[in-house]
């Protein structure tokens, strides 16, 4: 354990000191890009909770993702135009405070998992993945046609939405909100793990009979798993919006879900800081590969083909020399 | 709406899903043998559409470009299997869905970098092309009968080939129980890799055929991959039967759900909004098809195993 | 860090160090990997030709791929905006990308130039100084179409566009000049690549005429099965469709359609003639109409930096907006809003050897401006 806690600590390091020197060198695209890579893991930790710890291998969580940059942007946009969300059957108005936009964002996330868990977790395997990922494509399309928030286009907010006593605007300071949220969610997802209800969860994924005759249900074990999962997800799609300003269906796209799970893998499954270390491997190579070729797609796949064939663990595994079991 | 147009449009339907079914094939064989889930499908699809479109290109000759997409799909999916796949197979499913998304991304910017960016020109041959009157008045055009044709003799074969050749009994026993035919002495290598060639083989068959009437680019594969999914799911995955049937299923709720939904609409919506609303619904239907079918046999019409 | 392409025109280390105060950079964000790059490489190798012609030293151009993703195309114009210092950027092909980028960019101070994308909200209301279009308004080539339609005596069209923005805007583009009746009027899902279902609804509406916006792959797809299915009736589309890079892969199923278009390759005026010659010298094919686009981009910066300093903001603008350069398509202006003032050409598509290309018919509209520039306030 020794060396993993120290490979984690170096990562928590870098991800402090790399954009404090940016900070510091007046370079304020590096931070966004750590601003990226703190986003995106915060979408992996939410996936590693069905993936890891419940072995629920959701293709589709792009559509939680997707759900929570619709949250801020339907929000935002109505509060820039300063015309309400709805009128009846009472009234809505949009905002552009970040608190409750999040508030927002994970519970119609959270909503939505709910539905889309107690529908999918009927079935298990392959034939889960591929439901998910049905609807996922089903929210997808909805989307693209949903002209009142601009469809394929997608929906541009010209300003950053606002946090009481921060300045959104201020690269810095809101990379230090995606900071503070992943921090407080890698908490969660700790406790969560050693909890009662996580022991429970990682038992029905290894042996569900088990579980079942000390009288606990795997159904609801995993449809809770999957609700937390969709919700943190969701929270990460508002910030990734709110980083961009823009949003559209592209983060509702399968592409989206086989991205956020490539973070998980990459870094490695079940491991807390696996998310972490897999989106910032795949932001750094994106763009160093970026700079060598345009076929930098090309590259990516082979890396990524040889770290799933030889490296299991993920990245945390290769270094740290262990394998975490899953299945 | 005329009886005319119905019957077309049944036609279309039919068409749609036999080529998917040409796609599905592949894919549930894979995953019933196997047990491999194969993302990469789509891309093997496109490199049949490419070899084709190259072939023909070459020579003239649109059998030798049906010839080609064939060799080069099987050749292309028989290397896959020995370099990338067979070491899946043990694997759960979550390596399974990584390698292969990766296999994608290789493949799609690896025909981009050898092709270019722009798509390719493939043709239907002359003596296909134009439209045929069938009994009734029903202009329709050739080729796509030839198509409704060839993906149903091809089904013909499979079902043949695998309820009475050697072969066909090897892979049923494979889908029932992988340590025992092992046992038995089959060379199970060598088998996989034949059944992981035969899907890719049809696949690019697939692109190629459709090729010749839609466009033959990097990425083409992508969405009727995921149809090609839907359509397992809906089946069963693993069954023969049940490809088919899902085939001609969502063929025919897609093609029929995109023309009639909108007039569907029209009844009690203005035009223009039910144009809009019937269009995105018909675009989610196939998807509410395969959540309906799961949640009343969560193992697809014809599935027994996950 | 990831290094960065650029395309550093000063040939020695001298010139740099001596145009070091006057240097313009201008930042390109196209796209160049994945689908859709075809229109991005063409629009990048049209915009770098002109710009190696003038033989500056003291231009650089950032060139960065935004795989057509509009999260990557925020990011990576936030960086040439905040680290790169970039003058002016252009290059977006995509109206959702570029919906994305420019108001956030001209809004820090940047020069904006679309060498394609014109969606009507940037137009219209959201207008701004710093914003020029040098291609067209969206709708502008779907307008050209409904005006040919009248001048053919269509009467009864069929028209068709896939279910998203750009495709609701086509068919309002069109029937906004269109006089005649609709036989129908349909919505195809976005990427769909089998149209046997919409083929066998013209068949059966009696229409006498189509109208189709399929851009990219889809209309490769439309067009061939188009020409399979035995329906016989005119067809009239705006140029994508109809394009240098895809018309190889349409082949013969194109021979004859009617497209509208700001330019074409055999539009007879010296600058024209000079860039289609000087294009396929460099790189060894045709132009297409992006790359047009990009060529006039290049040159329109170039002819307004003859006139005034970027850093000269009030000045470089007015540069701009006289547009005084020679347009590959003849006449050009800008409208109040930015947005080209110029004709629309009908085009056939014909086979030069073994080339499929087009050529001029008619002009479909006369100094056209966009439908759009009364709502901006500028």
């Amino acid at each position: 354990m020794g060396r993993e806690r120290m490979f984690n600590a170096a990562m928590v390091l870098a991800l402090v000191l790399v954009p404090l020197w940016a900070w510091m060198t007046a370079e304020p695209f590096i931070i966004t890009l750590a601003t990226k890579v703190a986003i995106l893991a915060l979408a992996g930790v939410g996936l590693n909770i069905a993936l890891g710890l419940g072995g629920l291998i959701s293709l589709g969580h792009a559509a939680f993702f997707g759900i929570g940059g619709y949250a801020m942007g339907i929000l935002a946009s109505h509060a820039q135009t300063a015309t309400p969300l709805m009128e009846w059957p009472f009234l809505i108005e949009g905002t552009n405070q970040m608190p409750v936009i999040w508030l927002v964002a994970v519970v119609a996330s959270a909503l939505a998992a709910l539905i889309i868990g107690a529908l999918s977790l009927r079935t298990s395997g392959v034939y889960f993945i591929m439901i998910t990922l049905a609807f996922g494509q089903m929210l997808f399309y909805f989307a693209i046609s949903w002209s009142a928030y601009g469809g394929e286009d997608g929906l541009s907010i010209w300003v950053r939405n606002e946090f009481p006593g921060v300045n959104t605007l201020d690269p810095i300071q809101f990379l230090a909100i995606c900071y503070v949220i992943l921090g407080a969610v890698l908490v969660f997802a700790a406790r969560l793990a050693r909890s009662p209800f996580g022991l429970a969860l990682s038992a029905a994924r290894q042996t569900s009979e088990r579980v079942e005759t000390v009288g606990l249900t795997p159904f609801r074990l995993r449809l809770t798993a999957f609700v937390i999962s969709g919700a943190i997800t969701g929270l990460a799609g508002a910030l990734f919006a709110d980083l961009n300003r823009f949003i559209s269906p592209t983060m509702l796209s399968w592409h989206t879900s086989g991205e956020i799970m490539v973070f998980v893998i990459l870094g490695g499954v079940g491991r807390l800081y696996g998310p972490v270390v897999g989106a910032a491997l795949y932001i750094l190579l994106e763009h160093l590969l970026g700079g060598v070729s345009d076929y930098w797609q090309v590259f990516l796949g082979v890396l990524l083909l040889l770290i799933v064939l030889f490296a299991r663990g993920g990245l945390i595994g290769a270094i740290t020399g262990r394998e975490v079991a899953h299945d | 709406m005329s009886l005319i147009l119905i019957i077309e449009q049944i036609l279309n339907g039919l068409q749609f899903g036999v080529m998917l079914f040409l796609m599905a094939a592949g894919l549930t064989l894979v995953f019933g043998v196997m047990g491999l889930i194969n993302l990469a499908h789509g891309s093997l699809y496109m490199v049949g559409a490419f070899a084709a479109a190259a072939v023909a290109g070459a020579t003239g000759s649109f059998v030798l470009a049906l010839i080609a997409s064939l060799a080069a799909a099987a050749a292309a999916g028989a290397i896959v299997e020995l370099v990338v796949i067979r070491r899946l197979y043990a694997r759960d499913h979550l390596d399974q869905v990584l390698a292969t998304f990766a296999l994608i991304l290789i493949f799609s910017e690896g025909t981009r970098w050898l092709f270019g960016s722009f798509p390719l020109f493939l043709e239907v041959p002359r003596y296909l092309s134009g439209p045929v009157t069938l009994p009734g008045g029903i202009q329709y055009p050739l080729y796509r009968l030839a198509m409704i044709v060839i993906g149903l003799l091809i089904a013909a074969g499979l079902f043949w080939l695998i309820a009475r050749t050697r072969i066909g009994i090897q892979i049923r026993a494979g889908e029932c129980d992988r340590e025992m035919i092992a046992a038995l002495g089959v060379d199970i290598s060598k088998l996989y890799t034949l059944v992981f060639a035969l899907g890719a083989a049809l696949a690019g068959l697939a692109g190629a055929l459709v090729g010749a009437i839609q466009s033959v680019q990097v990425g083409m594969g992508e969405p009727v991959l995921i149809l090609a999914f839907v359509v397992i799911v809906i089946g069963g995955i693993g069954s023969i039967k049940g490809a088919l049937v899902g085939a001609l299923l969502v063929g025919l709720t897609d093609t029929l759900g995109g023309v009639f939904l909108p007039r569907f609409f029209e009844l009690f919506l203005a035009p223009a909004s039910a144009t809009s609303v019937g269009a995105s619904l018909a675009s989610m239907l196939i998807y509410i098809l395969m959540a309906a079918v799961l949640l009343v046999r969560p193992l697809g019409l014809y599935g027994g195993r996950t | 860090m990831k290094p960065i392409r650029t395309l550093a025109l000063a040939t020695s280390v001298m010139a740099l160090a001596t145009a070091a105060l006057a240097d313009t950079k201008i930042g390109m964000i196209t796209t160049l990997s994945g689908g859709g790059a075809g229109l991005g490489v063409d629009v990048r190798d049209g915009f770098m030709l002109a710009i190696d012609n003038a033989e500056r030293d003291d231009i650089e151009v950032v060139i960065e791929d935004d795989q057509r993703k509009p999260d990557v195309a925020v990011q990576t114009s936030d960086r040439m905006i905040q680290s790169e210092k970039v003058d002016i950027m252009t290059g977006i092909i995509w109206s959702n990308l570029a919906m994305a980028v420019i108001p956030s960019a001209v809004a820090q101070g940047v020069f904006y130039l679309s060498p394609n994308a014109g969606p009507s909200a940037l137009a219209g209301e959201r207008c701004h100084e710093n914003y020029f279009n040098v291609a067209w308004q969206n709708d502008n080539l779907h307008e050209a179409a409904g005006a040919y339609a009248n001048d053919a005596g269509f009467e009864n069209t069929f028209i068709l566009a896939p279910n998203y923005p750009a495709g609701q805007d086509a068919l309002t583009g069109f029937k906004r000049m269109y006089e005649g009746e609709l036989a129908d009027e349909i919505y195809t899902k976005l990427g769909q690549t089998d149209y046997a279902a919409e083929l066998a609804q013209i068949r059966a509406s009696g229409a006498d005429s189509v109208f189709f916006f399929l851009p990219g792959g889809m209309g490769i797809s439309f067009l061939k099965q188009y020409a399979d299915s035995g329906v016989d009736l005119p067809v009239v589309g705006p140029a994508f469709s109809f394009d240098q890079g895809i018309l190889q892969a349409v082949g013969e199923a194109a021979l004859g359609v009617k497209n509208t278009s700001q330019w074409s390759k055999d539009l007879d005026n010296a600058a024209n003639v000079a860039f289609v010659e000087a294009f396929q010298e460099e790189y060894g094919r045709l132009p297409s109409l992006y790359a047009s686009q990009g060529y006039d981009t290049a040159n329109l910066i170039l002819s307004a930096l003859e006139k005034a300093d970027v850093s000269d903001k009030d000045a470089f603008r007015a540069a701009l907006r006289e547009a005084d350069f020679d347009s590959v398509r003849g006449d050009f202006r800008f409208g109040n809003n930015h947005h080209p003032i110029q004709d629309i050409y009908v085009r056939e598509v014909i086979k030069e050897g073994d080339v499929y290309t087009n050529k001029i018919v008619a002009t479909g509209l006369e100094d056209h401006a966009d439908a759009y520039a009364s709502e901006c306030k500028m």
